[in-house]
């Protein structure tokens, strides 16, 4: 696992480099209408539907599935198990990369994205938005900071590098903060509507829902993050971290089931559950696809040895989350509003060439930093050269570097 | 409290007068379209109960506790003194969150526009500051549309409730609705019949956001405390650890250090 020179290819057009200019291409289209046109041209929304895909998709699932960076480092750095450290970076890169990706969405998405700026200094702490705004900008900043290191190895300063993880602690403290706070008022943005939101998703519960829904999905991704660049960049996958963290999703799920259930026994809703509507199956199909059966797959521990299985199992947890946030930005406000919504060409293409970029970004950087080898950069070279086996070195050495 | 309008539905004849007052004043073409809309700050609506032909204005209530002010992340919308609750454009960021939460749906957008606003029934707050009535309710004919003293209408309309029960329901709606509004109206049927909500509306909604959000002070000191407190027991476990590790002469197999370790952890 040396750091291969990057050697300069030819350049070929494979399947999917033409998938991601065709992506591409569409997506810019897209743009052009969506700022010379108005949202209106570019979106299916309406007075009736005010929020779509972008607010469903980009933000409220990009601001969830990014949530690995701060599961991670709490793991890492708080409950201090430094076992996890291999998998922590690209864990922070996902994240940094996805707040910066929700950010870009939310350009889109905002009717006057030039004002974006306008709650560092026009204040309304009675409202989630503005809460939700100032946590998503300054833990976009705490992720740079957390992943400064990356660069620093990158261009060998490492006088920086140690004064950087001297202070590493009140970081990522903060860091877990604002992610606890963020994710939890994503929920809470729906509170103020308890007469339009449909009931089996309107509950006071929400806020602890998605924060809870968030954790379990933050670690479904990083091993589906790290199943994808195991592949992607032939290296070796840290199995038994990734099926101890199976474990951990396992956990968070069934605490995320039985609120659930609370849930539903306090407010007395059990006969939604069961009316003839596409509401109701939609339900089914997030809890049962997205929460039971990844639940149920990953308590097997056959399952979790076998690194396909993981895969497609956490994949279930990711679409069930997915689902669910759309759910209750978009499903949930439908017999409301009495309007259908459906996203238009230009809304999808957009979220793809979102999605698409925010992919060639880790892959390029991946290649290009230290991600994946966070742990072989000589800080102390002599020692360094211990083989993994003695693992027991390689820790006292982490933790030296780390105090 | 300040000023609002008493709406009374059987005064109503459906002439659009207020529709058509509202759209001259804000330079708006006339339109066939009957919902609230960028263009629209106030719509006649008309619905058949028993034979009988009803029109009722819809507008902006002017909520004592509005959510849309309550919502928005940069304080775009405000109530003021004088009553109306009013929309400053140069704030706002577009995040429409206010049309999502407006109880009435009030708030309405301009889709087609590069520099969108959201727009809605100020209740011509310029106006009113110079002692103009708004013009809605200068040119409604028949009274339907009262402008005035909160206090002054809620009196009136408990006047009209008691001279003439045969002619209302017995309710004014918008004393209590969304945590009362400086809109009232009369009604001469139950108002869920004109599609206007009642069940579980006799309250402020952002209360339930505020119950949440006034934790979070709470939640931030103690989990940050917990956090460093956790972080520290634990650290301090694993450096004592390290000293034996020293002590006893830097050697270790794996296993003996997993075992250390995960009591550790
Ligand atoms: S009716 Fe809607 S827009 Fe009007 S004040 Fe109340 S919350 Fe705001
Ligand atoms: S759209 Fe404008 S006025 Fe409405 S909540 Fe957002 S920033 Fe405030
Ligand atoms: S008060 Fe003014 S803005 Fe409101 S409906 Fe009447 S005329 Fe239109």
């Amino acid at each position: 696992m040396e750091i291969l020179p990057v050697t300069k290819k030819p350049f070929r057009l494979t399947f999917w480099k033409s998938v991601f200019f065709l992506i591409l291409i569409a997506g810019l289209y897209s743009t052009y209408i969506r700022f010379f046109y108005g949202l209106g041209a570019a979106t299916n929304l309406s007075d009736c539907f005010p929020w779509g895909l972008w607010i469903g998709f980009d933000v409220l699932c990009g601001v969830g599935l990014a949530a690995g960076g701060f599961t991670m480092a709490a793991l890492v750095y708080i409950f201090n198990i430094k076992k996890f450290k291999p998998i922590v970076r690209p864990a922070i890169l996902t994240a940094f990369l996805g707040y910066l990706l929700v950010i870009f969405a939310l350009l889109y998405d905002l009717g006057r994205p030039y004002n974006i700026w306008h709650p560092l200094i026009m204040w309304n702490p009675h409202s989630v938005m503005f809460e939700v705004g100032w946590c998503v900008m300054l833990y976009t900043t705490v992720l740079a900071l957390e992943f400064r290191p990356v660069v620093l190895e990158k261009f060998h300063l490492h006088k920086p590098l140690k004064v950087i993880k001297s202070a590493l602690i009140p970081p990522v403290i903060l860091g877990v903060l604002f992610s606890t706070l963020h994710q939890s008022s994503l929920g809470s943005l729906f509170l103020i509507v308890p007469e339009k939101l449909y009931p089996l998703w309107y509950s006071p519960l929400l806020p602890v829902l998605f924060f809870v829904s968030s954790v379990a999905v933050g670690f479904a991704m990083v091993i589906f993050e790290s199943y994808l660049s195991a592949r992607a960049f032939n290296k070796h996958l840290e199995k038994p971290l990734l099926m101890e963290l199976a474990r951990v999703v396992v956990f968070i799920l069934s605490l995320y089931l039985i609120l659930k259930l609370q849930d539903f026994a306090r407010r007395d809703a059990w006969h939604y559950l069961f009316i003839n509507r596409p509401e109701t199956y939609l339900f089914w199909a997030e809890m049962l696809l997205g929460v039971l059966l990844p639940l149920v797959l990953l308590a097997t521990p056959r399952i979790r040895r076998h690194s396909v299985a993981l895969f497609w199992s956490v994949l279930l947890v990711i679409s069930g989350f997915v689902l669910n946030r759309m759910n209750v930005s978009i499903t949930a406000l439908e017999s409301y509003s009495g309007a259908h919504y459906f996203p238009s060409w230009m809304e999808i293409s957009i979220t793809l060439m979102i999605v698409a970029l925010g992919f060639a970004a880790f892959r390029w950087i991946a290649k290009n930093f230290p991600i994946f080898q966070a742990e072989k950069v000589p800080a102390l070279p002599s020692i360094r050269q211990i083989p993994i086996v003695l693992e027991s070195k390689e820790k006292i050495n982490k933790q030296e570097t780390l105090n | 409290m300040g000023h609002g309008f008493l709406i009374d539905v059987t005064l109503c004849e459906g002439c659009e007068a207020c529709m058509d007052a509202c759209h001259e004043i804000h330079g708006q073409p006339d339109t066939e379209n009957y919902e609230l809309s960028a263009l629209n700050y106030t719509v006649i609506k008309n619905i058949n109960i028993e034979e009988e032909d009803i029109y009722y204005r819809r507008m902006c209530m002017h909520c004592q506790t509005p959510s849309c002010a309550s919502v928005c992340p940069v304080g775009a919308f405000r109530k003021t003194k004088e009553g109306p609750v009013i929309y400053d454009a140069s704030r706002c960021m577009g995040c429409r969150y206010c049309m999502i939460a407006c109880p009435f749906d009030v708030p309405k957008y301009e889709w087609e526009s590069r520099n969108p606003r959201v727009h809605k029934c100020d209740m011509c707050y310029q106006r009113i500051k110079q002692g103009k009535l708004p013009a809605c309710a200068e040119a409604c004919p028949t009274g339907a549309t009262l402008f005035g003293k909160h206090e002054e209408l809620i009196r009136i309309a408990q006047e009209r409730l008691q001279n003439d029960p045969e002619r209302y329901y017995p309710y004014i709606y918008g004393l209590k609705e969304a945590g009362g509004t400086s809109v009232l109206y009369l009604l001469p049927v139950k108002p869920t019949e004109l599609g206007f909500r009642l069940k579980g509306f006799q309250q402020t909604f952002p209360q339930f956001t505020w119950r949440v959000m006034k934790e979070i002070p709470n939640v931030v000191t103690f989990s940050g405390v917990f956090m460093y407190g956790l972080w520290w027991i634990i650290n301090r476990r694993i450096e004592l650890q390290k000293l034996d590790v020293e002590t006893s002469g830097r050697e270790l197999t794996s296993k003996e250090d997993d075992n250390g370790n995960s009591s550790g952890n």
